[in-house]
Order: C-alpha cells, then structure tokens, then sequence
C-alpha cells in the first residue's frame, strides 16, 4: 500500500483551516455538542427505566410523574440541542465546504496562470484539466464528509471510553482488547483494499489510454480488420481492471461486516463477564472508586461498548475517500508548488512625447499614441528612452529546450521595422522556437535576442508581450460574446474601436450577419463560427491591439476559398505598416516579403527574397515548384 | 434501456443474485441479534447464569454466521457489480469495433472514450447499490417494523405512521435537490471550459499579457459558483437533520407512551420483591428504540441509493446510445471468401453520406480497371476522389449502383475477407503505440522478419529505420509523434503492403514525401506488385504521371479518363493542374 502521505495531510488540514478557522471552530463545537446528545441520551433513557419506570410498577405512577416528566423534558432538550447543533454544524459545512472549494480552485488558477509557457508544453491538457475537476472533487468529499466524520467519531470514541471507565474498569479492559482487534482486521482488509483501489486507478487509467488510442485509430482498425486484436487487447487490460476493482470492492464491503461482528461477539462476551463478576460478587474498580458491581452498570455499559464498535466502523469507511483525497491533495499541491514565470525586467514601455525637430523623447502620463522604452541605468540612476520602433534582432542563436537536444542552430535573424520576414520549413524545423524566443516564452540566457537595441532580458515581460502581437494557428478564442473576444486584445477598447478593428480585419461583414452580430455569443472555443471566420475575429483582436510587431502563424486547416481570401486580406491589411514575422505554409502568402528564412533542422538553411530564392535553385525551390512538400 | 443494459448481467447474475440472496440472510441475522441480546438482558437481570450462557453461545453463532453471511454478500456484490462493468466495458468496444465509417463519424473521440470509462463506473455504483443496499435498506426497514409489531402492536403503529412520512420528506428534498444541482452543474461545467479554454489558450492569454484579467474573470465565475452550491448544499444537507428530528421525536414517544404502559401492565410482587412485566418488559423498550432507528436509518439508505440511481441514468443513456447503434455494415449471409483478381468495375454508382441529405458526393459513376493496372485519381478538395475508392472495401456503401470487385458485387463478400484483400494507406493515417515492428505487423501477424525488412524497402522506410535506435525494435509514441509526417507516410504504406493485397489504395499517401522518394516508390510498386491493382490518389501530378489510367475528378463526376499525354490533349482541369504545379519550368 501507498503510504498514506501524513504531511500531505497536515497541510491540506492547515491549508483548510487558513481558510475557514472560525467555521472550523464553530464546526468542532457544534460536532461537540451534538455527539455528548449521541452519548448522553441513552444513559437518560436507562435512568428512566430505573428511575421511573420499575418504581412506577412498585408504588404507581403517581409518584414517579413528577420525575418522569421531568426526565423526559431532560431528554427531549438533549435531543433538541443534539438536533439544532447537528444542522448547524451541516450548515456551517456547507458553507465551508465551499468557501474553501472556491478558494482552492482561485488559487491554482493563479498560479496556473502565472506559469511559464514550459508548463504547459510539458504537462497535457487532460492533466492538468483534471486537478480542477477529480482531484478537487476527492478533496471535497474528503473536508466536507470525512474530517468532520473523523472528529466527530473520535469526540464520540472518547467520551464513550471516559463513561465506560466511570461505570467499570475491568470491563473496560475488555473493550480495549477488542479495539486492538478491530484496528488490526482494518489494517489487514483495509490496507489490502486500499493497495487494490490504488491499482484500479491505475486500471483505469490504462483502459482510458488503449481506449483513446484505439477510437482515434479507428479507422485504421477498420481498413486493416483488426478487431478482434484489437478487442483482445482490450480485454486483456479490461479484465485486469475487473479483478483489481472486484479485490478492491471486496475487501471495502467485507469490513463492515468483520468490525460488526467483533463487536457483538464483544458484546457476549461482556455480557458473560459482567453477570459472573455480579454474580460472585467481585468489587467493580472504575474511576470513580471501588463499588460492588450491580446488572444496571452492566448492562448500560453492553450498550455503551456497542455504540463504541459501530463507531469505529464509521471510521473504516472512510479509508479509501481518504487515500484518494490524499492522492488528489497531493497534486495539487504539486501545482501550488511550481515555480512562477520570473519576470526581472526593469525596462517598461511608457507613453512619449517625442520632439520633432530635435528627436526627444520626453515620458507622458497620458496616451500620446507613441511609445518607448524607458530604460533606467542602475549604476548612475540616469533614465534613457528609446523610441519604440519594431526592430527585432537574433544573432547568433542557439537553443534548446532541454540542454542535450539543440533544436535551434546558429541563427540570426534581422528584422527592421516595417519589414516582413517570413519563415518557412516542415514541422520541428524551428520556426515556432523562433516565436517562442522572441516574446520569452523561453528564455535565452545570453543577450542575443534585441527589440530595437534593447536585450529583451532586460524588458519586463509584459511590456515586451504587449509590444508583440500574435495570430496563432490556434485560434483561442474563449467562451463570451464576439465583441468581448475582440476586446481581448484591448481592454478599454471603445464600441466604435471594435468595429474598426473588425472591418480592417475583414470580420465586420460576416459578424454583422450573424444572428447576434457583435453580440453573438461563442461557444466551446468558437465552434459555432468556421474555423476561417474564428481566424477573422482573432485578426481583429490582434489589430486592435495595434502592436509594432506582430508575429503571424498561417492556418494550415483548410478553410473554404472565399474565407481564405478574406482572411489572406485580413492578414495583409494589418501587416502593414509593422515588423511581421510569418510562419508560412503556403508559400503563395509569402513572396513579396522582405526576407524570406527557410529552416531545416534548426538551421537556416538558405535567406533571401523569392526571387534570389528562386534563382538559387535550392531547398526553396524545390519547395515552390512542388517537387518538395511541407506538412 | 434496462433491457439492453441487462445484457451485460451475463455470466455474473449468479454472484448479482447470491449477493442479494446473502444481504437478506445478513439483514435478518442483524436484525435478530438485537432480538435474542433482549432475552439476554432480561436473563441477566434474573441472574439466569445457565439462561445466559444459551443465549450468548447463540448470539456467538448468530454473530459468526452474520460475519459470514455479510462477507459473502460482500464479495459476491463485488463480483456481480464488477463483472457487470467489465461486461459492459466489453460490449461497449465490442460495438464500437463494428462501427462502420458511417457509425464512427457520428461519435467524437472523447466522448466514446468517456462512455467506456466514466459511465461505466457511473453505472457500476448503481448496480452495486442496487444488488447491495437496494435490498439491505427495505429489508432491514421491513424486518424492524415487523420485529416491532412483535414487541408491541401499540406502539409500533407509530413506526407505520411516520415512515412514509419522513420518506415522503427525503425525496421531495431529494427531488428539489437535484433539480438545483443539475442547474449548478451546467455553471460548473461551464467555469471547467472556461478554465480548460486558458489551458490549450495560455499562449494567447500571455501574448496578451491578460493573465491577471483571466483570473478576474474566473474568480468572479468561481465566487458565483461557490454562492449556488453552498445555497444548494445546504438544503441538501438540511435532511440529515430532519431525519435525526425524526428519529429523536419517535424515540421521545416511544418512551413517554412505552413508559406508561409498561409500567401499567406491569405487577410487583411485594412478598418476593419482585417486578413481573406484563405485555411489554423495559428490555423491550429498548429494542423497539433500536428498531425504530434503524427503520428511519434504512430510509436515508433508501434514498441515498434513490440519489446515485439518479445521477446515474444520464451515464446510463449515453451507453445504451453506444450499445443500440446498428453497424450499417455487415457481411451478407452467406458470403465469398475467396477474392480472386484486382479487377474492378463501379456501374452507374451515386453516392452520399448521408441518407437524408440530397447532396450526392458522387454521381453516375462508370469505371472499369483491369487487374494489376496503375491508376491515378486527380481532382480538387471535395471533387469525390477519397469517396470514391472508399466505396471498393465498403468503407461506405453505394446508394445507388453496384461496385463490383473481382466479378463480384462487393456486397457479397465477406467484409474481413474483402478488406484484408485490398489495403487502404488513409489519407489521416495514424501509428499506434509499440515498436516499428508491431506496427507493421498490423498488416499481416504472421509477417516474418524478412518480408517486413522486404516490404519497408519498397516503401523506402527501410533506410531510416534501420538507423533508429533498435531498428524495427524502435518505440512509436502514441500517435507516431516521435517519427516525422513523411516516415509516418512510408511506414503506414509498409504496413499496408505487408498484407499482400489485391487491390492497393494510396490515398494522398506521399504528400510529405519528396518527389524523388516518392518516384522509387512507385517505381518498386510497379515492379513488385505486379498483379496488385494500385489506385494513388495525389495532390502532385508528377506522382501519377506514369499511371495506365488517369481518373480526373470534378464535383463528385469523373471529368476525363485517361493516360498524361490523351489528358494532357483534351482535359482543360488536367492541363490547368499540371500548368500551375510547373509554371516556372514553362517559365525558362
């Protein structure tokens, strides 16, 4: 069995208690009171058989009326706090229950969002997705069901323990022996049990990657009638997944019966003890001195030692909620614990004046529509402003994503403002690498990488992020109106903005026909628009954003020809005036660029302009004539 | 739907049915024992000590055979409830397997792939609920009030009146609840997309330096969210306390009137000093507590399983989709087996994908290829060419017309017989995890080493596997993401090829591979499979220029049929392709 990781525990208890300390308490509390109700009721029950009910055969009930209602208003007052504690304490809960949920989820959210890019090319999606969704759920069920459980069990145990020891110590000696019992037949079934459900979900898992694997494949399964392999193999693992699962449930349902049954042979067993010792007239020691032992303190305390097994059956349910609780905590905390995205840059992107005649550039607090770099000089405090131009400078660069595989080669790439460079190669070429190195997705260490002279190490991250505008391939349009998507990409973007932004994009006629136009709502990542006209509105949150650089990832996916000119349109219309980098899949797109890279195996393997290109007679070539083919 | 998903009981009802067979027997021995620790009392009060000794040597007994009885009923409700999983699980991708392309296209990848795991565990709960507590809570509630009415017929009838009651109460608590979750869990859903929308997003939500505004947004969805479900949870929980209100009430008029009568009926026997109870005894008392407890107990059981059956139906609905959809696609009755030649015939064949839709995707199609010819299909995205040989292995069926195969209508034929016989390399191909070896033997298992290193040469993949680390040994990673787009190509022919087939099927096959590659592939197709029928379907002239015939494709109608040089003459769409694909050699 997983040892069950008891810091994981403490910190998830800590971490819950930060959160919800005075519900924590009022939680305790009202658990404490509602459990001396679950304790203190019978013992008031036995007091009425004694006290009222056997002199009420002797002497009329009469004379034990008085008592008797008494008694009971006793009673019915026990019950009503046990009853209004109990739905306190399940409120207070609820509440916290929630509370903690929400800051859960806020929290990793922030650090999630807070990560480097590196992350998330590391970790799958499904992945991640799923400490948000089962992990928290196991968590759930664990703070809202199993830690008050636990409390309240343990509350329950050790009061029952303390009044067995009141009403008789020896045959509390009893009790403790079938404790021992118990809690070695939990270890035994349960930690097997435990070890199984561990397995399952390994199972599972397993069953959930053939699966996946094998619907994607479908149709290959089909073209090669490979069924029955196919199925074979799923049976295999299906099977396997069976007999974990069936061990696992097995074990779980075979506890309650043992810790029940240990209980009532308890119960005999004390029973028998009890009568001989009243019988023989052994002095009974308990707490509160030595007494002869009388039939009434045993058999209140048969009932006692009752409640007190079922309790620790209470207890053994809660093992596997609890591993998988721990299991589920722990990755979470495995999120908490990631290291941010570090940003030291001191050089921001500030408003400017700049002075026509003489060139200076003076800061401005409010929007000027000109921009620059202000750059403070820390060993002698003086400030220097660049104009904010667009130009772009790799010399010399070498990368890799981990250090023992180079996946860029001496690269340099020079791009002066209002130029566009295009980059064109296969897949794992390099081209996206390029991207990533330019906006810091990654980093490099050394100051190769230059926004107008400027080491880009040296910029703060997002100011260098809002200076670089992006179309990618994958359009990443989120859940909110057409409108709302488009103003991503400038927050305090007026109405007016928006509708110029789309009509330079070339969107304003497809949205104003949509049933809502710019109110239409999207959908699960836009899947109610095609995927050209998703790529027109991610056109126009780029052009509002109105970047001096602007980094632009084709479409490979095949878009009607219509859209494709209009989007072919779109892209033209806010390159200009920009440095643009374009990752290329068709080379039609490309020929009146500045300087077009072709990249092979992390290598500029031939720059040029089309034509030089295509004199040369090379790799590009081969590429425009159609002799060679990108993917 | 219970009838379909009954089906997969099979082979397990027995274990399904001692488990409940063993839960009743468990029941009634919990049931009992509290009954005989009454006598037990009672004897101990008297100081009974042979009395006492019986009773407690049967409560051992009792004990020792409710230990067993609840362990059986335990394992035999982990058997039944897994194996009718597993059985699930099974016919699940049993059925998915006989999907036709048609069956395929209607279910997206995930959601099958949920349908297999998460359902089924969904469903899995249900049943073990049902076989376990669905007959411990009646059971045990019926035995109590019965064990009750033993006891005391006065006092009992209180039990009969608030049962339904407080039953009456859970479920419409129940019933409100869910109806308040399943709205909430739209919300939830909807914060879990928008938090997945950041994950495969987060490349945007940093170039747009918005991460700070995403966790505005979200914070505010998750604070919304927190303010429903605790709204919800809290009514849900309120039943737990008025369960236990109920429970405490019953018990205070148990006592109250219990404490009456027996002390009414009861006599003291003043000489002897000793109390006789008549009727009802204080011991008896306590019991009817215990099983009024435990009746109201089985009720919160009753509906907690009411509540997994709930959450469980839509899980259950979406198998049954998966179990009663019809393979469109099945061998005939009594079918060919044997395929001799690659010849092929479409005879006035119309095609569309679906059923209902009046759009043919290809119409009046006349065609004939003689066995072992080299064939050509050229045309643009959505002129029908992958359709089209899509209907020779009956990926589709025709909708009108008939495809004849080797003088046979594809239909007779036998459909495992008639696709190992001609293999398609998809256009979408797709490697599965394993070694290069594995992979190709996916074409033919009793491939030896020989014809597999034989077959990889003549589709080029021999050269650049036999410098991966371990050769044909070499570890595809799922989806061949560690081999790139043209070795994929090649791999997937090689693994097509192994099959030996009779009719061989490249749909757009080489697009990754360059030309020169692509030409000695060809050329060692023509060489070595010289009965085999190849049909290429390419985006690049150059790679069916050689072809005996060429297929030009327009609108879903064949546009001109014919070698380069007669195309070349009379088909304009030919000429237009094979101008634009060489302009800048017309150029020089």
């Amino acid at each position: 069995m997983k040892k069950f990781n008891s810091n994981t525990f403490i910190r998830l208890v800590k971490y819950y208690f930060k959160i919800n300390k005075w519900y924590m308490i009022g939680i305790f509390f009202f658990i404490i009171l509602s459990s001396v109700g679950t304790v203190a009721a019978p013992v008031f029950i036995q007091k009425i058989i004694d006290d009222v009910i056997n002199p009420g055969i002797k002497f009329g009930f009469d004379k034990v009326e008085n008592t008797f209602i008494q008694l009971l208003i006793t009673l019915a007052v026990i019950y009503s706090v046990a009853v209004i504690s109990n739905f306190l304490m399940n409120q207070l809960n609820a509440i916290a229950t929630h509370r903690f949920l929400n800051v859960l989820r806020i929290d990793m959210f922030k650090k999630m969002e807070k990560l480097p890019i590196s992350f998330f090319d590391q970790h799958q999606r499904g992945e991640i997705m799923s400490l948000y969704t089962n992990d928290a759920d196991s968590i759930r069920e664990f703070v809202s069901g199993t830690l008050p459980q636990i409390f309240n069990t343990i509350i329950i145990i050790s009061s029952l323990a303390v009044m067995m020891m009141i009403y008789s110590l020896y045959l509390f000696i009893f009790v403790i022996l079938t404790t021992v019992l118990i809690l070695f037949a939990t270890k035994k079934v349960g930690s097997k049990s435990a070890k199984y459900f561990i397995k399952q979900q390994k199972s599972i898992a397993e069953v959930e990657g053939f699966a996946e694997e094998m619907m994607n494949g479908l149709k290959v399964v089909k073209v090669f009638s490979h069924e029955k392999q196919s199925r074979a193999d799923f049976d295999k693992i299906n099977d396997n997944l069976q007999r974990n699962s069936e061990t696992a449930n097995g074990n779980a349902n075979m506890l309650g019966p043992i810790i029940h049954n240990i209980g009532n042979v308890n119960y005999v067993a004390i029973a028998i003890i009890g009568t001989f010792l009243v019988v023989f007239g052994v002095p009974n020691l308990s707490l509160t001195g030595i007494r002869p032992l009388e039939m009434g303190v045993v058999v209140s305390f048969l009932t006692m030692s009752r409640q007190f097994a079922n309790n620790f059956n209470q207890i053994s349910m809660q093992i596997n909620t609890s591993i998988m609780a721990m299991a589920g905590a722990t990755r979470c905390f495995e999120l908490l614990d990631q290291n941010e995205e570090v940003d030291d840059g001191y050089v921001t992107l500030v408003n400017a004046n700049i002075d026509e005649t003489t060139h200076e550039i003076t800061e401005s607090s409010t929007r000027t529509g000109k921009w620059a770099w202000k750059h403070p000089h820390k060993e002698d405090g003086t400030v220097t402003y660049t104009e904010l131009k667009g130009d772009i400078l790799l010399d010399n660069v070498d990368f890799g994503y981990t250090s023992d595989k180079i996946v860029l080669h001496d690269v340099s790439v020079y791009a002066k403002p209002g130029q566009k460079i295009a980059l064109v190669g296969s897949t794992g070429a390099g081209k996206t690498t390029i991207t990533n190195l330019i906006t810091r997705f990654y980093d490099l260490a050394d100051g190769k990488v230059r926004y107008d002279g400027i080491n880009i190490n040296k910029i703060k991250k997002s100011d260098l992020r809002e200076s670089i505008g992006m179309v990618l391939q994958d359009t990443s349009l989120f859940t909110g109106t057409v409108k709302e998507n488009i103003r991503y990409g400038k927050l305090d973007a007026t109405d007016e903005e928006i509708i110029e932004a789309s009509k330079i994009a070339n969107a304003y006629d497809f949205i104003t026909r949509l049933p809502q136009g710019f109110d239409t709502m999207l959908v699960a990542d836009g899947a109610n628009l095609s995927q050209g006209q998703r790529q027109l509105i991610s056109i126009a949150r780029a052009a509002i954003a109105n970047a001096p650089v602007m980094i632009l990832d084709e479409a490979t996916s095949s878009i009607d020809t219509r859209t494709e000119k209009l989007v072919q349109k779109g892209m033209d219309a806010i390159m200009k005036g920009r440095t643009i980098f374009v990752i290329a899949h068709r080379l039609s797109t490309i020929q009146n660029s500045d300087a077009i890279m072709v990249l092979d195996h992390g290598r500029i393997i031939e720059r040029g302009t089309h034509d030089e290109l295509i004199s040369k007679k090379g790799f590009y070539y081969q590429l425009y004539t159609g002799a060679l083919e990108l993917e | 739907m219970i009838k379909t998903l009954m089906k997969s009981i099979k082979g397990y009802g027995v274990p399904s049915l001692l488990s409940i067979v063993f839960v009743s027997f468990e029941v009634i021995m919990e049931v009992s024992i509290p009954f005989v620790m009454k006598y037990l009392i009672d004897e101990m009060n008297t100081s009974n000590i042979e009395k006492i000794i019986i009773y407690s040597v049967i409560l051992v007994v009792m004990s020792i055979f409710s230990l067993i009885f609840g362990a059986l009923a335990g394992k035999f409700c982990a058997r039944g409830s897994t194996g009718f999983a597993r059985n699930l699980r099974r016919n699940i991708y049993k059925n998915i397997t006989d999907f036709s392309f048609s069956n395929i296209d209607k279910f997206s990848t995930p959601s099958l792939v949920t349908r297999i795991t998460t359902d089924v565990t969904n469903v899995q709960m249900s049943y073990m609920q049902i076989i376990r507590t669905a007959v411990r809570a009646p059971f045990m509630m019926i035995f109590s009030i019965i064990m009750a009415f033993m006891i005391s017929k006065e006092l009992a009838v209180y039990f009969v009146i608030i049962v339904p009651v407080i039953f009456a109460i859970l479920i419409t608590i129940i019933y409100f609840g869910i109806r308040i979750f399943n709205r909430i869990f739209k919300k939830y859903d909807a914060l879990n997309a928008s938090i997945q929308e950041n994950i495969s997003g987060m490349r945007t939500v940093k170039s747009y330096v918005r991460e700070d505004y995403e966790i505005k947004k979200l914070t505010k969805a998750s604070e919304n969210l927190k303010k429903d479900f605790t709204k919800a949870e809290r009514l849900v929980m309120s039943d737990q306390s008025i369960m236990q209100f109920a429970i405490y009430t019953l018990n205070l008029v148990v006592i109250f009137l219990g404490a009456i009568f027996v002390i009414q009926n009861g006599t003291y026997d003043e000489t002897l000093g000793l109390i006789t109870y008549n009727k009802l005894s204080t011991g008896d008392l306590s019991s009817l507590l215990t099983y009024g407890m435990q009746s109201l107990m089985s009720l919160m059981m009753l509906s907690m399983v009411i509540v997994t059956i709930t959450i469980s139906i839509e899980s259950a609905r979406r198998i049954v989709e998966v179990l009663n959809e019809k393979p469109t696609i099945v061998s005939p009755s009594n079918p060919i087996y044997n395929i001799d030649n690659g010849e092929i015939e479409f005879k006035n064949v119309s095609f569309k994908y679906k059923e209902e839709g009046n759009k043919y995707v290809l119409s009046n199609i006349n065609l004939k290829i003689e066995s072992g010819q080299m064939i050509g299909i050229l045309g643009g995205t959505g002129s029908g060419k992958t359709s089209l040989v899509n209907l020779i292995s009956r990926i589709y069926d025709v909708n009108e017309g008939e495809v004849i195969l080797s003088g046979h209508n594809v239909k007779e034929y036998d459909v495992d017989s008639l696709r190992e016989n001609i293999a398609v390399v998809l256009q979408k191909n797709i490697l599965f995890s394993g070694s290069v070896k594995e992979n190709l033997k996916w074409g033919n298992e009793n491939a030896t080493d020989e014809e597999i290193i034989h077959f990889s040469k003549l589709a080029c993949a021999d050269e650049f596997v036999s410098k991966f680390e371990g050769g044909y040994d070499y570890k595809i990673e799922q989806g061949g993401s560690n081999v790139s787009g043209g070795q994929k190509q090649r791999l997937c022919i090689a693994r097509a090829l192994i099959k030996k087939p009779k009719v061989l099927i490249l749909d757009d096959s080489t697009s990754a591979v360059d030309t020169k590659t692509d030409a000695l592939i060809r050329k060692g197709l023509r060489e070595d499979l010289k009965e085999t029928t190849k049909i290429i379907i390419a985006q690049r002239i150059s790679s069916i220029q050689d072809a005996d015939q060429i297929i030009v494709m327009d609108n879903g109608m064949i546009n001109g049929i014919g070698n380069h040089e007669e195309l070349m003459k009379n088909n304009e769409i030919y000429r237009d392709i094979y101008n634009s694909q060489n302009r800048i050699k017309e150029a020089e």
